[in-house]
C-alpha cells in the first residue's frame, strides 16, 4: 500500500486533508487515518501499520482496527488516493509489475 | 464568390483578453450588449477563438460539462457547445448555437484552467470593493450572495454576485470584476482591488463576524470553487493554491440578517 504521488495532501491545524487529482474529492482524514495514511511506504503491509502503529498509539482493538482500515483503504484506493499491492510499491515501479 | 466578413471583439476578463471571431453580425451584436463594460479595445490577446454557429438540433444545456486534455489540445464539451482550445497557439473554435450562454462556461472554464496555473481561481461568491478593498462573500445556492449585494450601499463597487475572479500578485491577491451574473443579473464593474478579507456566508438572528479555523477555512474554500477539469496536475495546483491564499487572506464567518446593517461591519 502507498500513497498516490497524483493525489494532493496538505495538513493544517493538525487536519490531513487530502484531494484525488482524478475526480477532486477532498478527503479530510481523522488522526488513526492520518496516521495510516503517513505509513503507506509502499512496502509495509497494511495489518503490519495496524499492529504496529494504529494499535500501539491509538485504544483501539486490533480486529476492529484492521477491518475500518480495510475500509479505508479501499475507499481512498477507489479515488486513486491510495495504491495497492500484493508485492510492495516502489516509486520507479507501478503498481501490478513483479519484482 | 462571396467574401465572408471576417468580424470580431475582444472581451477582458480579469486582465485577460480574450478574442472571439464570428461571420455572424447579429450574433456580435448579441456579444456586445452581453459584455458590455468587458468588451476591450486592445489589439492583444492572449487567447483567440473561431465561434462556428450551427443550428440548434437537440441541446441539452443542462448536460454535464466534460473538460479534458489529450495531445496538447483542451476539449470543452456540454451539451450545447463543443469547443478546443490549444494553449501553444492560442487558438481554438467553438461550436454552438446563436445564443449568449455557451459562450459564457467556454469562458468561465478557460479562465478557471488559465488561473489554475497561475495561483488564482474562480470562487462561488460575490465581492465587492470599499475603500480600495476588495471583500468575497462565499457560499453555495441560497447561502446569501446576491441578497448582500443588493444591500450594498452606495459607496461600495459590485465586482460580481455570483462568481469571483481572484488573481495572486506576488503576496497578495486581487479580486476582479466580472460579467458572470446571479439572480442580480447585473454585471460587475470592470475594475480590481487587492482582496482584504473572505467572508462564508451564514443567515442568522444577528451581524456577526467570528473567526474560524484555517483548516475549516480551506475547507470551505475548495468547495466552493470552480473547476472543471479532470487534470490532475491542475488540480493538485487548485489545492495548493486554497492553502495559500488561506495562508495570507483573513477569512471569516459572516452571520447575518437581511437588512443593511451588515455593511456596517464591512470595510
Amino acid at each position: 500500500m502507498a500513497r498516490n504521488p497524483r493525489a494532493a495532501a496538505r495538513s493544517l491545524d493538525g487536519e490531513m486533508m487530502i484531494m484525488s487529482g482524478r475526480d477532486s474529492t477532498l478527503f479530510t482524514l481523522n488522526k488513526t487515518a492520518t496516521t495510516l495514511w503517513q505509513s503507506a511506504d509502499g512496502a509495509t503491509p497494511l495489518d503490519e501499520i495496524v499492529e504496529k502503529k494504529i494499535c500501539a498509539e491509538f485504544e483501539v482493538e486490533p480486529t476492529e482496527a484492521l477491518a475500518d482500515a480495510e475500509t479505508l483503504v479501499r475507499e481512498l484506493a477507489g479515488h486513486e488516493i491510495l495504491q495497492i499491492s500484493e508485492t510492495p510499491i516502489t516509486p520507479d515501479k507501478p503498481v501490478g509489475e513483479k519484482r | 464568390m462571396t467574401e465572408v466578413e471576417r468580424l470580431s471583439l475582444v472581451i477582458e476578463i480579469g486582465s485577460m483578453p480574450v478574442r472571439l471571431h464570428t461571420t455572424d453580425r447579429d450574433f456580435l451584436s448579441l456579444l456586445q450588449n452581453r459584455y458590455a463594460g468587458f468588451v476591450s479595445q486592445s489589439a492583444r490577446a492572449e487567447i483567440e477563438f473561431d465561434v462556428e454557429l450551427q443550428q440548434p438540433k437537440g441541446v441539452d444545456p443542462d448536460a454535464d460539462v466534460d473538460v479534458s486534455y489529450r495531445f496538447g489540445r483542451w476539449s470543452l464539451r456540454r451539451g450545447d457547445f463543443l469547443a478546443e482550445w490549444e494553449p501553444a497557439s492560442r487558438g481554438g473554435w467553438i461550436r454552438q448555437t446563436v445564443n449568449p450562454y455557451s459562450i459564457d462556461a467556454v469562458l468561465r472554464i478557460v479562465h478557471t484552467l488559465v488561473l489554475a496555473q497561475q495561483g488564482g481561481f474562480l470562487l462561488h461568491s460575490a465581492s465587492a470593493i470599499r475603500n480600495g478593498k476588495a471583500f468575497l462573500f462565499a457560499g453555495v445556492s441560497e447561502a446569501g450572495k446576491t441578497t448582500i449585494s443588493r444591500l450594498a450601499p452606495p459607496d461600495v463597487t459590485l465586482l460580481t454576485d455570483e462568481i469571483s475572479y481572484v488573481r495572486r500578485r506576488g503576496d497578495e491577491y486581487l479580486a476582479f470584476g466580472t460579467p458572470f451574473t446571479g439572480e442580480l443579473a447585473k454585471l460587475g464593474e470592470n475594475v480590481s482591488a487587492p482582496i482584504s478579507t473572505l467572508y462564508l456566508l451564514a443567515k442568522g438572528n444577528e451581524n456577526r463576524v467570528d473567526s474560524i479555523r484555517p483548516a475549516e477555512a480551506t475547507r470551505s474554500l475548495l468547495s466552493n470553487l470552480l473547476f472543471f477539469a479532470k487534470h490532475e496536475e491542475l488540480v493538485q495546483a487548485i489545492f495548493h493554491s486554497a492553502f495559500e491564499f488561506v495562508s495570507r487572506v483573513p477569512v471569516m464567518r459572516l452571520t447575518f440578517v437581511p437588512d443593511t446593517r451588515v455593511w456596517g461591519l464591512i470595510g
